[in-house]
């Protein structure tokens, strides 16, 4: 940061008159009082300026957990409630109780082969989705009749909530396999499409001229051109996507599920197991959080041409 | 885009427009317009705000079509326009090599970038450079491909007026090495006298003056003929009774 010196020409001329008290009467010179100190800011050195111990505590502390300052400082409550015994074990059970039934249900070899499953349809839905949702929102934003193709449909897929077409899915594809994975693609799908068809149609206009003068072809317009300058929208995209397979994947695995985190939660509320539900709603909780960070990673990588705005 | 007319070209270098129409709607913006550019020429085409400056120098870039007439230029042409309109995803090496191909691209935008004074630059993120230095990467993304004309659409004019200073010399050092006809469109009457081979003057949609500045680079920063030359140019644009 820089300091501005205060030079009295240059605030006599420049200071708006809106600063500026109203002149006193000139017939009363007496009576007249000094004029109030005009407000003013002076820009030093981070290091030299003046700091209350507060602001020293305040930077120490920095924020070790980032954003995960406040589910551990929730986590901790409800440990101590918990532990108070104010929320009832079948109710909320305290955050290390849910832990050591993860550890048990890890030994007794049930959490991991669950895991593996619902990891593997998601992988599977999502895999199936996004392809297809670039695929068709690559078409769509570059062509205008891959736009008349896809665009409507896209629209009345955006409007019917995922939770409503699983009953069709079922009829149609059977309680197997094949539903679950077809769920988590389309929550997958729609929001791909949809986010890089807005990307790709929204690169700035002058870029895509001035590298048709420079004489780039098709391809060098598409590869140095719009993919690059769709790939905020796109990451956009994949955020939603992963939400949304995740989403889907809980659904898909809440209706008749024999195996899977989704099993373990139903298994856990039919036998008032509250402890496993919470087990699963931890480790869907995870994945969310995990797809979150990837997305995250992605973005510092791919985006470090793009000057963003950083909170204090 | 314009369509590409298969008629022989009447002139083999330089520019040449002719009995070029071009309407928005009713409003007619460019009025039966005539201009040729010789070989190796730094036309200046001055005019005010409005006066249809950028739509005749998108028509020449063959950005846009006529609605009448035709527009004769080398098929080999670059253009510098207002903004730098760099992409901001791509560093300045590849913002110059966007339009190029073959093995040697790298090492021709690494000289044009030294050309424009921005050697040991390459690496750097358009959000790192300063408005001189954007504009100047966009002039070597231009220089790079060795057009036979340069379409140059104010592409000072967003700068402080040390920074254009600079410009302009880049300009003329450019020019001794490449071997281009150029057309500079500005509003700014020393920006023409400063670099102008012959100064265009145009106004509601037709080019009324065309005046030659035979001035050496002495005069043209200060002397008696470059006054006059001024005065002629400000009463050419309307000005005359304001200085």
């Amino acid at each position: 940061m820089t300091e501005i010196s205060p030079s009295p020409a240059v605030s006599e001329a420049y200071s708006p008159a809106t600063d500026a008290p109203a002149p006193a009467p000139v017939l009363t010179p007496t009576t007249g009082a000094p004029a109030p100190a005009r407000a003013r800011e002076v820009f030093v050195a981070a290091g030299a300026r003046r700091t209350s111990a507060f602001t020293r505590w305040r930077r120490r502390l920095s924020w070790p957990l980032g954003i995960y300052t406040t589910p551990v400082a929730i986590l901790i409550i409800w440990e101590i409630l918990a532990e108070a015994g104010v929320l009832g074990p079948t109710y909320a059970p305290a955050p290390t109780a849910i832990a050591r039934t993860a550890a048990q249900l890890w030994h007794q070899g049930v959490l991991g082969p669950d895991l593996a499953i619902s990891l593997r349809r998601a992988a599977i839905g999502l895999a199936l989705g996004l392809s297809i949702g670039i695929v068709t929102g690559v078409i769509g934003g570059l062509l205008s009749s891959g736009e008349h193709l896809f665009n409507g449909i896209v629209q009345i897929f955006n409007t019917i909530p995922i939770l409503a077409i699983l009953p069709v899915m079922i009829v149609w594809f059977g309680i197997d396999e094949l539903t679950k994975v077809l769920i988590i693609a389309f929550g997958a799908f729609v929001p791909m499409y949809l986010n890089l068809f807005a990307a790709i149609r929204g690169v700035d206009q002058r870029l895509v001229e001035m590298a048709h003068t420079t004489g780039a072809g098709r391809w060098r317009l598409v590869t140095r051109v719009i993919f690059p300058g769709a790939m905020p929208g796109f990451l956009v995209g994949l955020r939603f996507s992963l939400a949304y397979s995740i989403l889907g994947l809980v659904a898909a695995e809440t209706v008749n599920a024999s195996s899977g985190i989704g099993f373990l939660i139903t298994n856990g509320q039919t036998y008032l197991q509250t402890t496993q539900v919470f087990v699963g709603l931890v480790i869907y909780a995870i994945l969310g959080l995990l797809a979150d960070q990837f997305v995250r990673l992605l973005q510092r990588v791919l985006l470090q041409w793009r000057p963003s705005y950083e909170a204090s | 885009m314009s369509t590409v007319s298969v008629t022989p070209p009447r002139q083999q270098a330089g520019a040449l427009v002719d009995d070029v129409v071009r309407r928005f709607g009713d409003r007619v913006v460019l009025d039966h317009l005539y201009l040729t550019i010789a070989d190796e020429e730094l036309v200046v085409l001055l005019g005010p705000s409005g006066c249809g400056k950028t739509t005749l120098l998108r028509l020449m870039a063959g950005l846009d079509g006529p609605d009448g007439g035709t527009v004769e230029v080398p098929a080999r042409r670059a253009i510098v326009f207002q903004g730098d309109r760099l992409l901001p995803w791509q560093r300045a090496l590849r913002n110059v090599t966007l339009g190029l191909h073959g093995p040697d691209a790298e090492q021709r935008a690494r000289d044009a970038l030294a050309e424009v004074g921005l050697a040991g630059r390459e690496r750097a993120w358009p959000k790192e450079l300063s408005g001189g230095e954007a504009q100047r990467v966009a002039l070597a993304r231009a220089l790079v491909s060795h057009p036979e004309l340069v379409l140059l659409d104010e592409p000072f004019a967003a700068l402080d007026a040390i920074t254009r200073r600079r410009m302009h010399n880049l300009v003329r050092t450019l020019r001794r090495q490449h071997h281009a006809a150029m057309l500079l469109v500005t509003h700014d009457v020393d920006e023409a006298i400063a670099l102008a081979d012959r100064i265009v003057v145009m106004s509601q949609g037709r080019i009324d003056t065309s005046r030659p500045v035979t001035l050496s680079a002495a005069d043209r920063e200060a002397s008696v003929s470059r006054e006059d030359l001024r005065a002629a140019l400000l009463a050419d644009l309307g000005l005359a009774d304001q200085h």
